[in-house]
C-alpha cells in the first residue's frame, strides 16, 4: 500500500499526529458541504510554509495529486480529492500573523476562520468585509480559493477585492510572492489570477488582506410582500433610483418559514417573500437612503416595512439569512443548491420559470437570492432514498442553469466551479477562452496534479451534471 | 450536496451491508438526516478547534454514526475513540441551523457502545463501580463522601501532593487528583426530607433538586440556593426520596440506570403540588428537562409522567429571572466575568437569565468573556477521563479570563466551578470563582 510509506515520509515532516492514512479516517474526508465519496490516499496537517513546501515536494516525487482544504464548507466540492493523492488540510495553520491597523491590513495563515479575523479587530472598529454565510466556520484560505462572496458583495465586492498579497507554494515546491501591501504593484496581477483559481495553480500559505472600517451608521430594513413579483420588482426599482444598498437579499415564504422556526428572528410566517435590505455609511446619508428605500418598497406594494431597532435585532435578522440553507434541513432530508447568476432586472421572469419547473418535475424549490447582484440560490428539496425524485432534481437543476446562461448570466456567483460545475464551463466560455485558461493552468501546474478534476472541463461527461459523483448521502 | 442517481460502492463496500448497530437505542435516521453537512458547527466544537480533525467535529461524528449504520464503519475502536472524545457540550446545537439534536444522537451512539463494545477490563470495572454502584445509591455516596473527607482532612492528600507520590502512577493521576472536590460537612443529605419556609409572604412553593455528589461537595452551594429561594418568597421542599438525576449515565450511554433513576425521581416529585422544581446544576437541569427522551423508545408508559415532570423543571437562574425578584441586595464591589455553562447556554438555551440576575447586583461590574460559549473542559467526568484535552481547553479558557482582568469568575454549574477553580489554582491569578447564586446569597447577607 503506497500510503504507508508515504505517510511515514509525511510524518517526518509534520509529526505522527499530523498524518491520517487509515481507512476509517480517510472516510471523513470524502465530502465537504457537497458529497462526493472520493477519498484521498493520505491527509496531512501542516503548520507552516516550510512544511507545505516539503509536502509539495513529496507529492512531486510520488507523482500524486495535491489538494488543499480549509474547513470543508464549500458547496461545489472544491476540496474533495477526486483522484486520490495528498489532502493538505489547513485547520492547524490558523494563526493571525500580523494586524496592522494603521495601514488597515492583516497577514494571516490560510486556516484562519473568516469571522475570527473580524472578531480579532472588532474592538478597534475594523472588520474583514467578505462575509460568506458560512463565515463562522469557513477559512480565509478557502475564501481565496473560491473567491467567495456574501450578502454584502453588492457594495464591497468579493474576496479578490480585499486581498493585497499572497504567498504561494507551487507544485514544484517553489515559494512565490504576489501582490504587495499596497494596491498598485507593477507587473501582472498575479494575486488576481490566484484568487478564485480553486487550488489549481498553487497552494496559498499566507494571505495579506485589507481590513475595513466599520461604517458610522447601518440601517437594516425588512420589507414584507404578499406577491413575490412585487419583491423582485422592488429590487430593480431600488437600483434604478441610483441607490446601492450594502446588501439586498430576497427569501421566499417557503424558506422563511424554516428560517423563522430555526431563529425566531421575527420573520413573518404567512408572506410570499421578504427583502432584507441594508444601507451603510455616514449617518445623514444612511437615514436619507433608508427613507427612500422604504418609499420604493411601499410603491411596489410591500405589505409592511420594518426597520431593525437595535444591533441585536439586526444580528437576528442576519442570522436568519445566513443560516437559511441549513434551516432547510428541518423540512427536507436533502437539498441541492444552485448558484446561478442573472441580470437582476430579470428576476421576476426567473422566478416564474422556477415555479413552472416545480410543477413540471413535481418538486419543491425554495428561493434565496442575493437579489441585488442577481445571484440565485434556488434550493431543490429531495429525499435521496427516492431515486425517481432524485433524477428529476438533476433535470430541474440543469434547466435552471441553462436558463441563467440564456439570460446572459453565469453558472456560478460565489460557490465556485469545483467538481460540481466544471463540465458546465463551456456554457459560458468559448473554446478559445477555455484554451487560454488551460494554458495558464499548464504553466503553473503542468502535470495537472493540483486539485485535479476541478474548475476546467474534464471532458468526461461534457455538459451533464454528473450523477456519479453525487450524494454521499448523509442527508 | 448533489443528489445521487446511482448506487455507489467503493473500496469493495456495498451500501447494502447490514447496520453495524446492535439491538437497542441507536442514532435514528429521523434525527441524523437533518444534518446537511454544511459544516457551520465545526468552529463551535471545542475538540475540532483544538485538533482540527473532521473525525472530532460534530459533522464528522454524525457522519461516522451514519457510516456505522450503513455498515461501512465498524462499531469499533476508531468510532469509540471519537465518540468518547466528544464533550457532549452541545455548542454544535447552537451553531446548527438545521436543528440537529446532536446531544440526542451522541447519547444514542454511546448507548450502542455501552451495549455492544468491550472496553478494557479495568475501565469496565471502574465504570461499573462508579455508574452502577456508587452514583445511584445515596447510602454508598455518603460512605464514599466520609472516606474522601477523611483522606482530605487526615493530611494524607497533602502528603501525597508534597511528596509528588502520585506521579509514580502511569497516566495523569497527579493532575486528576487536583480536580477532586472538597467534601463539605455537614452533607446536604441531612437536609433531605425537610421544608424551608419562605421569608415573608409565601409567593411560591418549589421543590429543590439536590443532586448526588453535590450533597457531599456542594453542600454550601445547595444551602445558599435554598436561602436565596426563601429570600424570594419560596417555600422550599427538599424531597427525601430524590436520587441522582442520571445525567452522567445519559452522557455515558448507560440508559437503563438513567431510566431507573428517572423513574424514582419522577415518582418522588409527583407527590407534591409545586410551582416549579429547581436545579442549581446546569448539567442536571438539562437532563431532567430531557427525561422524556429516555422514555421515547423504551419504557414508554413513563413518557407522559416524564413530560409533566420536565415541564416543571427550572434552572434556578431561569426561575429567579422570571419572577419579581427581591432586590434588597448589598453592594458587591467586583470586576466580574461570566462563563456560560454548556448545559445551561447550549442545552437549555438560557443565556440572558444569569446575566439579568448579575445586572441586578449593585456594584458588580460585568465584563463579557470572549468565547464564553466555549466549554471550559469540565463536562461531567470528562476532565478525569480525558484529562489532557480537558486541560487544553482549560488553558484557553484561563487566557480569555485573564484578558478580562476580572477578580471574580462566575458560572452556574458545579462541574464548571471545580474546573475553573483548578484553573485559577494553576494560573495563580487568585480570582474568586463562584456560582451566580452564591454571589446573590452573599449580596443578600450583606444587605442584612
Amino acid at each position: 500500500m503506497k500510503s504507508i510509506g508515504l505517510s511515514n515520509e509525511l510524518a517526518s515532516v509534520v509529526g505522527e499526529d499530523g498524518v491520517l492514512w487509515r481507512a476509517e479516517d480517510l472516510m471523513l474526508y470524502e465530502y465537504d458541504a457537497l458529497s462526493s465519496m472520493r477519498q484521498p490516499d493520505v491527509v496531512v496537517f501542516p503548520r507552516n510554509t516550510e512544511q507545505v513546501v516539503k509536502i509539495a515536494k513529496a507529492a512531486l516525487r510520488h507523482n500524486l495529486p495535491l489538494i488543499a482544504r480549509g474547513a470543508g464548507t464549500g458547496l461545489s466540492g472544491g476540496s474533495v480529492a477526486t483522484e486520490g493523492g495528498i489532502l493538505l488540510v489547513f485547520s492547524r495553520m490558523k494563526k493571525i500573523l500580523e494586524i496592522d491597523l494603521e495601514n488597515q491590513r492583516a497577514r494571516v495563515q490560510p486556516g484562519v476562520v473568516n469571522l475570527d479575523l473580524s472578531v480579532a479587530v472588532a474592538d478597534d472598529g475594523y472588520y474583514y468585509a467578505p462575509d460568506p454565510s458560512s463565515q463562522k466556520a469557513c477559512t480565509i484560505g478557502g475564501n481565496v480559493a473560491e473567491n467567495s462572496g456574501g450578502p454584502h458583495t453588492l457594495a464591497y465586492g468579493v474576496t479578490t477585492n480585499h486581498v493585497l498579497a499572497l504567498e504561494v507554494v507551487l507544485p514544484s515546491g517553489e515559494v512565490i510572492h504576489t501582490g504587495a501591501s499596497h494596491w498598485d504593484r507593477p507587473g501582472y496581477d498575479l494575486t488576481g489570477l490566484f484568487v478564485g483559481s480553486e487550488g489549481t495553480l498553487g497552494v496559498v500559505t499566507e494571505i495579506t488582506v485589507r481590513l475595513s472600517r466599520k461604517p458610522e451608521a447601518v440601517k437594516t430594513i425588512l420589507a414584507i410582500y404578499n406577491q413575490t413579483e412585487d419583491a423582485t420588482r422592488t429590487v430593480a426599482a431600488i437600483t434604478a433610483r441610483g441607490i446601492t444598498p450594502a446588501a439586498l437579499e430576497m427569501m421566499d415564504g417557503f424558506c422563511l418559514r424554516a428560517v423563522e422556526e430555526a431563529t425566531h428572528a421575527g420573520y413573518p410566517m404567512d408572506c410570499a417573500a421578504v427583502l432584507l435590505i441594508e444601507v451603510e455609511g455616514l449617518k445623514e446619508s444612511v437615514e436619507e437612503h433608508a427613507d427612500e428605500i422604504e418609499a420604493v418598497c411601499r410603491e411596489n406594494h410591500a405589505r409592511e416595512v420594518r426597520r431593525a431597532k437595535s444591533a441585536e435585532e439586526r444580528d437576528l435578522l442576519w442570522k436568519g439569512r445566513k443560516t437559511a440553507f441549513g434551516a432547510l434541513g428541518r423540512i427536507t432530508p436533502n437539498y441541492y443548491v444552485q448558484d446561478g447568476v442573472i441580470p437582476r432586472t430579470r428576476l421576476p421572469e426567473m422566478l416564474e420559470f422556477i415555479s413552472t419547473l416545480e410543477k413540471k418535475y413535481d418538486l419543491h424549490i425554495g428561493n434565496i437570492f442575493h437579489a441585488g447582484d442577481g445571484n440565485l440560490h434556488p434550493l431543490i428539496l429531495y429525499d435521496e432514498r427516492n431515486r425517481g425524485q432524485t433524477a428529476r432534481v438533476i433535470l430541474a437543476a440543469k434547466d435552471i442553469i441553462t436558463r441563467c446562461v440564456d439570460m446572459g448570466g453565469s453558472i456560478t456567483g460565489e460557490h465556485g466551479v469545483g467538481l460540481e460545475k466544471s463540465d458546465l464551463m463551456p456554457l459560458i466560455f468559448s473554446e478559445n477562452d477555455l484554451d487560454l485558461m488551460r494554458r495558464i493552468k499548464n504553466l503553473f501546474n503542468p502535470d495537472g496534479r493540483l486539485n485535479p478534476g476541478k474548475l476546467l472541463p474534464t471532458g468526461k461527461m461534457c455538459g451533464e451534471l454528473r450523477g456519479g459523483l453525487l450524494g454521499g448521502g448523509t442527508a | 450536496m448533489i443528489p445521487k442517481t446511482e448506487n455507489i460502492s467503493e473500496q469493495g463496500t456495498a451500501e447494502t451491508k447490514s447496520s453495524g448497530y446492535g439491538p437497542g437505542e441507536a442514532p435514528r435516521w429521523a434525527d441524523y438526516s437533518r444534518c446537511v453537512h454544511c459544516g457551520l458547527c465545526l468552529n463551535a466544537c471545542p475538540t475540532y478547534r483544538e485538533l482540527g480533525l473532521e473525525m472530532d467535529s460534530p459533522r464528522g461524528r454524525i457522519y461516522q454514526m451514519i457510516q456505522v449504520e450503513k455498515g461501512r464503519l465498524p462499531l469499533g475502536d476508531s468510532f469509540v475513540q471519537h465518540i468518547d472524545l466528544c464533550l457532549d457540550c452541545r455548542a454544535c446545537e447552537t451553531a446548527c441551523p438545521s436543528g440537529v439534536e446532536y446531544g440526542k444522537l451522541v447519547e444514542a451512539a454511546r448507548a450502542q457502545i455501552e451495549a455492544h463494545y468491550h472496553r478494557p477490563p479495568l475501565t469496565t470495572l471502574l465504570r461499573k463501580l462508579f455508574y452502577y454502584e456508587i452514583l445511584p445509591n445515596p447510602g454508598r455516596l455518603r460512605v464514599f463522601g466520609t472516606l474522601m473527607r477523611l483522606y482530605q482532612r487526615s493530611g494524607l492528600e497533602a502528603l501525597l501532593r508534597v511528596t509528588h507520590l502520585l506521579k509514580v502512577f502511569p497516566g495523569r493521576l497527579d493532575r486528576i487528583a487536583e480536580l477532586a472536590p472538597r467534601m463539605e460537612k455537614p452533607f446536604f443529605f441531612n437536609r433531605l426530607g425537610t421544608t424551608v419556609p419562605a421569608e415573608g409572604r409565601r409567593r411560591y412553593r418549589v421543590a429543590f433538586f439536590a443532586g448526588c455528589i453535590a450533597n457531599l461537595s456542594f453542600a454550601r452551594l445547595n444551602d445558599a440556593t435554598v436561602r436565596v429561594l426563601a429570600k424570594n418568597g419560596c417555600e422550599v421542599i427538599i424531597i427525601r426520596d430524590q436520587v441522582c438525576c442520571g445525567a452522567l449515565h445519559v452522557h455515558a450511554g448507560i440508559r437503563d440506570v438513567a431510566r431507573n433513576l428517572a423513574r424514582q425521581n419522577i415518582k418522588a416529585f409527583a407527590a407534591g403540588d409545586f410551582d416549579a422544581v429547581i436545579s442549581n446544576a446546569a448539567g442536571c437541569g438539562s437532563v431532567l428537562k430531557e427525561y422524556p427522551l429516555l422514555f421515547a423508545e423504551e419504557g414508554k408508559e413513563f413518557y407522559e409522567p416524564a413530560r409533566e415532570f420536565a415541564a416543571k423543571l427550572r434552572d434556578v437562574t431561569e426561575f429567579l429571572a422570571g419572577i419579581d425578584m427581591n432586590l434588597n441586595l448589598g453592594i458587591m464591589k467586583f470586576r466580574a466575568t461570566y462563563q456560560d455553562p454548556c448545559h445551561l447556554g447550549h442545552a437549555q438555551r438560557i443565556r440572558s437569565a444569569p446575566r439579568k440576575l448579575l445586572a441586578a447586583v449593585p456594584g458588580l461590574e460585568l465584563i463579557e468573556l470572549k468565547e464564553a460559549e466555549v466549554c471550559c473542559g469540565s463536562a461531567g467526568v470528562y476532565n478525569v477521563v480525558h484529562n489532557e484535552m480537558s486541560e487544553r481547553l482549560l488553558e484557553g479558557k484561563m487566557r480569555r479570563i485573564a484578558e478580562t482582568k476580572a477578580d471574580l469568575v462566575l458560572t452556574a454549574n458545579p462541574g464548571c466551578l471545580l474546573q475553573l477553580r483548578a484553573g485559577v489554582r494553576r494560573e495563580g491569578n487568585n480570582q474568586r470563582v463562584m456560582h451566580v447564586i452564591e454571589l446573590l446569597d452573599e449580596a443578600y447577607r450583606v444587605a442584612g
